[in-house]
């Protein structure tokens, strides 16, 4: 089921206030996606902890409407 | 909120599985794309690990997602610990932190075939 990409960088912004959402659709099929998620928020944590964050934004729809969303995370830019 | 049998399963599996790949089909024959991505990654390290094909299992395939507060498959365990999905795997592949960590944690690695 596809969800449009704004829909998934408002979401993330949203749950993460200040961070920065760069996103890919993968496949052009609204349902393949790969985002870059950039937040001071993440620093000293692990990267698990860093994709819960992300998940815990979406609020759920990650493995449920969205179903692929490769994630890379970090605390600034490299 | 599954049931507590299952959290209960859960935790023995990953207490008997020094290496443990929970994962939408299995070793040999891999589902989806995400857990082939994984074992792969485990394959070229020469990690031995033992895979739980959840689309058999769906009490453990909601299970799992609530156990480890992560909503998709496949999900690596080493020596009880969550790693990660598959893009954390991915990147600590590429960046050689991963075999540096079954290092660390005292896991064996072969050589790749």
């Amino acid at each position: 089921m596809p969800m449009p990409a704004e829909d998934i960088v408002r979401l993330i912004k949203e749950g993460i206030p200040g961070a920065e959402v760069e996103i890919q659709d993968l496949a052009g099929d609204g349902d393949h996606y790969a985002a870059t998620v950039i937040s001071p928020a993440f620093a000293g944590k692990s990267k698990v902890q860093q994709h819960q964050m992300v998940y815990g934004a979406l609020g759920g729809r990650m493995g449920g409407v969205l179903h692929a969303l490769k994630l890379t995370t970090m605390a600034q830019r490299p | 909120m599954s049931d507590p049998q299952v959290f209960e399963r859960i935790r023995d599996e990953i207490g008997r599985n020094e290496v443990l790949l929970f994962m939408k089909g299995t070793p040999v024959f891999p589902q989806c794309g995400f857990s082939a991505a994984v074992v792969d990654v485990l394959s070229q390290l020469g990690v031995k690990f033992h895979g739980i094909n959840i689309l058999v299992d769906p009490e453990l395939r909601e299970g799992i997602k609530e156990f480890s507060q992560w909503p998709t498959i496949p999900q690596l365990y080493v020596k009880g610990e969550f790693v990660g999905g598959c893009d954390i795997v991915r990147e600590m592949f590429e960046t050689g932190e991963l075999e540096t960590f079954f290092k660390e944690k005292g896991v064996a690695l072969a050589d790749a075939a």
